[in-house]
């Protein structure tokens, strides 16, 4: 039943297959035997229970509120959870339990679902990794895969396996392994440079980010306000459809959601025939590769995945689609400009942080000034830290053409680029998510969280600054065994059509799911819906 | 000079002049003297009416002083700029506080409708361009008060921008003639007001109190166009009476619903402006006049003396009467604005640029509000003089007639007897009423007599208060001196 995708499980709840409560257990059960992937920050047992118990009473009575109902869900630690700590794995909000839900909570709870945890991330959601938070590293589930375990043994030079995991990427690691290790059917992320993407391509599963004033900011913590997303983990883009149909939507809360009326339910056509696609595959991987050499060294896009982003665009020809290829000439600016940008807005944000009406507070009482700097001190990691000195300098008064006028034309150029090349009749972009399969943790960690965003922001940054849709879809397994995703970006607002398009995908894909009875030895519910699919994108 | 600005305790409109002598007030050569003890020696300068200090030394320069004025007036409404919590004075500390006031993370602005509305009318009324696009953004400083650790405002593009102000000085012999004077109003910007600190020394902490955190603020900003504290303070009532009668604010200085910071300098006309300086906390309009001209007075010495003004902050201590240096703040701050990115710009409308069906609860119509706005105190003053040809100054009858509109069906004369609103211009019973004063007030009496001429304007004041302000204080100082055969 674990293994079941949202949709099913939801029709299985429907029959009375099962009841919530008992999904709900399943659930919790699991989250304990997976505790190790330290996927969950908070687990809210005792709310997930009693919601169940009130879900159990409304499908009794024939009341059920819809897919959701019933149905696990997690969410990502930087949205307010009322009642429910909300840390954004720092020590600055340890402690504070928010008196609110974010607006996509309380969607998703106005539809019955069930409210599994809060989980895991970089501090402050700054990072890629989702190796920088407060709680320690999340570690890949597929790192304990059959699939990838049984790669390992093939290799003699295998080191120890347990030092040997990997990490989720992120920095909505926690959601993505919880979604990955099925203790849950959907997680909420948050995506301001690929943090949805990113870590779904690690971990095998559908990361979707909607355009940006679709859904409801109100509730989440801000990384880079004019560029945050909540983002939806789910292991199939039907249920990522689902859970959109339940987020997307104006809200009074929030003024940059928007008011056109959106077709709702999300519900996505099977797409029989991809004849009248026109399919981009932008250039701009060169230009970013050269000036990453330059600037942050050697970010390789690996040869496999190199090859499966060729593969696919030859799908989509095969099947009589239209495949050009499409300039985005300012996309190579993207990272530096987000760096500027995304720092000045984590200055200004972070701002609020002083100690005085929530979170950590230091024992220092000489000054009030004395007393800001050793809480924010304590409260704040160094990536955090150093992001806030970046931005303020970038927002001094003799800095501020320079650097923040200027990015934000830059980044009016990209979404510009964009702009120009849907106009050109493109319906959707593919680009590849991230460079490269997830590494090990002690790889990662050679490389400072600057370094790491930045390579592994690449191909998912320019559309945050344009506000477009994209999701992140698996395609297949690595000559490691680990999955690599592919990246389809859409028109402002068209995620329909952009999910429409990424289904068909991944129908043909098959990708296949991961493999956990070592893991979860007793867990053999976990494997009745295991189909090692055809990869009809083999290497 | 601190002439006594003329209050009526109605609800409803005031007006308002000021008294000065012809010509611009702010014109003088010679130093009064070096100042020993800095307090005490500016203090006794401010107090110097400065008119005395017109008359010019041979060969010495004259000083102009130029005065511009940053006004903060609470936008009257039942909510706040930013988020659904109610606007109300003197209710319990953080009684008034929403989620996104206490700056919890995760919480958005959403503008209130009728901070826009006021803010778009307060333009109309001053002769503002409004502009149909305006952008808000965020100042930083860190303060126990400023929970964000921002505040949200219009710096680069302000809703209301080159507007202007009329307001009338009386001068003249009598003070019988109104000269129209004109400030420019630079522009007009939106914005949150802070909360509150308390700071309790003893204890050594500071109390705070977020009920004023994100109420709607008009900043209007007055170009350097006046020349003393008595043309600011003129300004600032005439401005006060305009937002009174839009409804746009309660403008109550004493309630810190009107707040204006100065900015200061001096200079030898035909010569380029001197370094300014800010002087805050002026929380009524007769500080404001004595803290301008004390400051102006302060900087004419100093420079005399061949000192320099520093570009500072200095605050009006009005127990003291002086401005002081704050030293709280050293150096320059340096705001680091951004934009504010939870917000879109504002766009307004007119008739013209109205969308097709668009929802009236959802855009602002400009010339809509053009049409709603109610008099302006000018015109209805204007209108005394034209349909009743009375003198303007003659605040009295302006008030008379105030009531007349507001209770039709009765005479003028019926009206006036019934609320003894008249001029008291009997001078039997003036005579009589002096009489009776200095009875009551032998002391006062004998100070006059004695060494002390001044006190004659304790005994004036004391008149003044038992005809309920309604005789001429020229008349009964003249009375008085006969009577003390002065």
């Amino acid at each position: 039943m674990l293994g079941r995708s949202l949709r099913e499980v939801s029709a299985a709840l429907k029959q009375g297959q099962i009841t919530p409560t008992e999904l709900c257990q399943k659930c919790l059960s699991l989250i304990k035997k997976t505790k190790f992937l330290n996927a969950y920050i908070t687990v809210s047992e005792e709310v997930a229970l009693k919601q169940a118990e009130e879900s159990e009473k409304r499908y009794k009575n024939g009341q059920s509120l819809g897919d959701l109902d019933g149905i696990p869900i997690a969410v990502k630690d930087n949205f307010s959870t009322s009642g429910i700590e909300t840390t954004c794995a720092s020590n600055m909000l340890k402690g504070y339990i928010p008196p609110y839900n974010a607006t996509v909570v309380q969607k998703l709870l106005d539809q019955g679902a069930l409210l599994m945890g809060k989980t895991n991330l970089d501090e402050f959601a700054m990072g890629s990794g989702s190796t920088d938070g407060v709680f320690g590293p999340v570690k890949n589930p597929w790192s304990y895969s059959k699939q990838y375990r049984e790669k390992r043994k093939q290799n003699p030079h295998s080191e120890n396996e347990d030092s040997d995991w990997l990490i989720t990427g992120g920095s909505s690691g926690g959601s993505a392994a919880a979604v990955s290790a099925f203790t849950c059917y959907a997680a909420l992320g948050s995506d301001t440079g690929g943090s949805t993407r990113n870590p779904a391509a690690h971990c095998g599963l559908v990361g979707f980010k909607p355009s940006y004033g679709l859904v409801s900011r109100h509730g989440l913590i801000p990384l880079v306000n004019s560029m945050d997303v909540p983002g939806i983990l789910t292991r199939c883009v039907d249920d990522a459809a689902i859970v959109l149909g339940a987020l997307a939507g104006p809200d009074p809360r929030d003024s940059t959601t928007v008011h056109e009326p959106i077709n709702k339910p999300f519900m996505l056509p099977s797409l029989a025939d991809v004849s009248k696609l026109c399919i981009g595959i932008p250039k701009f991987q060169f230009c970013i590769l050269t000036f990453c050499y330059k600037e942050y060294l050697v970010p390789e896009l690996s040869s496999e995945v190199q090859s499966l982003w060729s593969k696919a665009a030859d799908l989509f020809e095969s099947e009589g689609a239209k495949v050009i290829e499409v300039s985005l000439p300012h996309t190579s600016y993207s990272i530096v400009c987000y760096h500027v940008l995304c720092t000045s807005e984590v200055a200004s944000n972070m701002a609020r942080f002083d100690g005085l009406q929530y979170g950590h507070r230091c024992d220092i009482d000489v000054s009030t000034e004395a007393m800001y700097a050793a809480t924010r001190r304590e409260g704040f990691n160094d990536v955090v830290r150093g992001r806030i000195l970046s931005g303020n300098f970038f927002l001094l008064k003799e800095n501020y053409e320079n650097y923040f006028v200027k990015a934000q034309k830059v980044r009016r150029l990209i979404a510009n680029d964009f702009v120009n090349a849907f106009n050109s009749g493109v319906d959707v972009l593919l680009t590849p998510t991230t460079l490269s399969e997830a590494v090990p943790y002690l790889e990662f960690i050679k490389e400072d969280n600057r370094t790491r965003s930045a390579q592994d922001d690449i191909f998912t940054q320019a559309v945050n600054m344009a506000g477009l849709p994209a999701v992140s879809i698996p395609v297949a397994l690595s000559n490691q065994g680990l999955p690599i995703g592919l990246q389809f970006i859409g028109r402002a607002f068209c995620d329909q059509q952009l999910l429409t398009v990424a289904k068909w995908f991944e129908k043909q894909v098959q990708f296949p799911v991961i493999q956990l009875q070592e893991l979860m030895d007793d867990c053999s519910a976990v494997l009745e819906n295991e189909k090692l699919a055809s990869v009809s994108l083999k290497q | 000079m601190a002439a006594p600005m003329l209050r009526w305790g109605c609800r409803g409109r005031r007006w308002a002049f000021a008294r000065v002598d012809g010509g611009s007030c702010h014109r003088r050569g010679a130093p009064t003297g070096s100042t020993s003890n800095q307090i005490r020696g500016e203090s006794s300068v401010a107090q110097q009416p400065l008119h005395t200090a017109q008359k010019t030394r041979k060969g010495e320069h004259k000083w102009a002083a130029v005065v511009g004025l940053e006004i903060h007036a609470q936008i009257s409404s039942n909510s706040k700029l930013f988020s659904g919590s109610q606007v109300r004075f003197s209710a319990p500390p953080n009684s008034l506080v929403s989620f996104f006031d206490a700056s919890l993370p995760g919480t958005l602005p959403v503008l209130n409708r009728r901070c826009v509305e006021a803010a778009v009318m307060t333009g109309l009324a001053l002769n503002c361009h409004i502009n149909k696009k305006s952008l808000f953004d965020r100042k930083h400083y860190f303060y126990a008060d400023l929970p964000a650790g921002y505040q949200i405002t219009q710096q680069r593009l302000p809703i209301a921008v080159n507007g202007s102000l009329i307001y009338g000085v009386c001068a003249g012999k009598k003070q019988s003639q109104v000269i129209p004077k004109t400030v420019r109003i630079k522009q007009i910007q939106l914005e949150q007001d802070s909360g509150k600190s308390l700071h309790d020394n003893l204890r050594s902490q500071t109390l705070i109190d977020l009920n004023r955190a994100g109420v709607g603020l008009l900043e209007v900003v007055l170009e350097p166009d006046m020349s003393c504290g008595e043309e600011a303070a003129t300004a600032v009532r005439e401005l006060q009476l305009i937002l009174q009668a839009l409804g746009t604010s309660q403008a109550n200085m004493a309630e810190g619903q009107l707040r204006v910071d100065a900015n200061i300098s001096v200079h030898h006309p035909g010569e380029p402006l001197g370094v300014r300086t800010e002087v805050k906390n002026l929380n009524s309009i007769r500080f404001l006049a004595k803290a301008i001209d004390y400051e102006i007075q302060r900087q004419i010495n100093e420079l005399e003396n061949g000192g320099e003004i520093l570009n500072e902050t200095r605050s009006f201590h009005h127990k003291l009467g002086c401005t002081m240096s704050m030293r709280d703040k050293e150096g320059k701050q340096d705001y680091r604005f951004m934009p504010e990115p939870n917000l879109p710009p504002l766009v307004l409308y007119d008739a013209t640029s109205l969308p097709a069906g668009a929802d009236p609860q959802q855009v602002i119509n400009i010339d809509q509000i053009r049409e709603t706005l109610p008099e302006l105190p000018s015109v209805t003053r204007e209108k005394l003089v034209q349909q009743y040809g009375m003198l303007l100054e003659h605040s009295f009858t302006l008030l008379v007639f105030e009531e007349l509109w507001k209770r039709e069906g009765k005479t003028p004369g019926q009206i006036v007897s019934e609320k003894q609103l008249e001029l008291m211009q009997d001078q039997g019973a003036l005579e009589q009423l002096c009489h009776s004063v200095m009875e009551a007030h032998p002391q006062v009496v004998m100070d006059v007599k004695n060494r002390n001429p001044r006190a004659i304007n304790k005994l004036i004041g004391l008149v003044r208060k038992a005809t309920q302000s309604r005789a001429d204080p020229v008349m009964i100082k003249e009375i008085l001196e006969k009577k003390l055969s002065l």
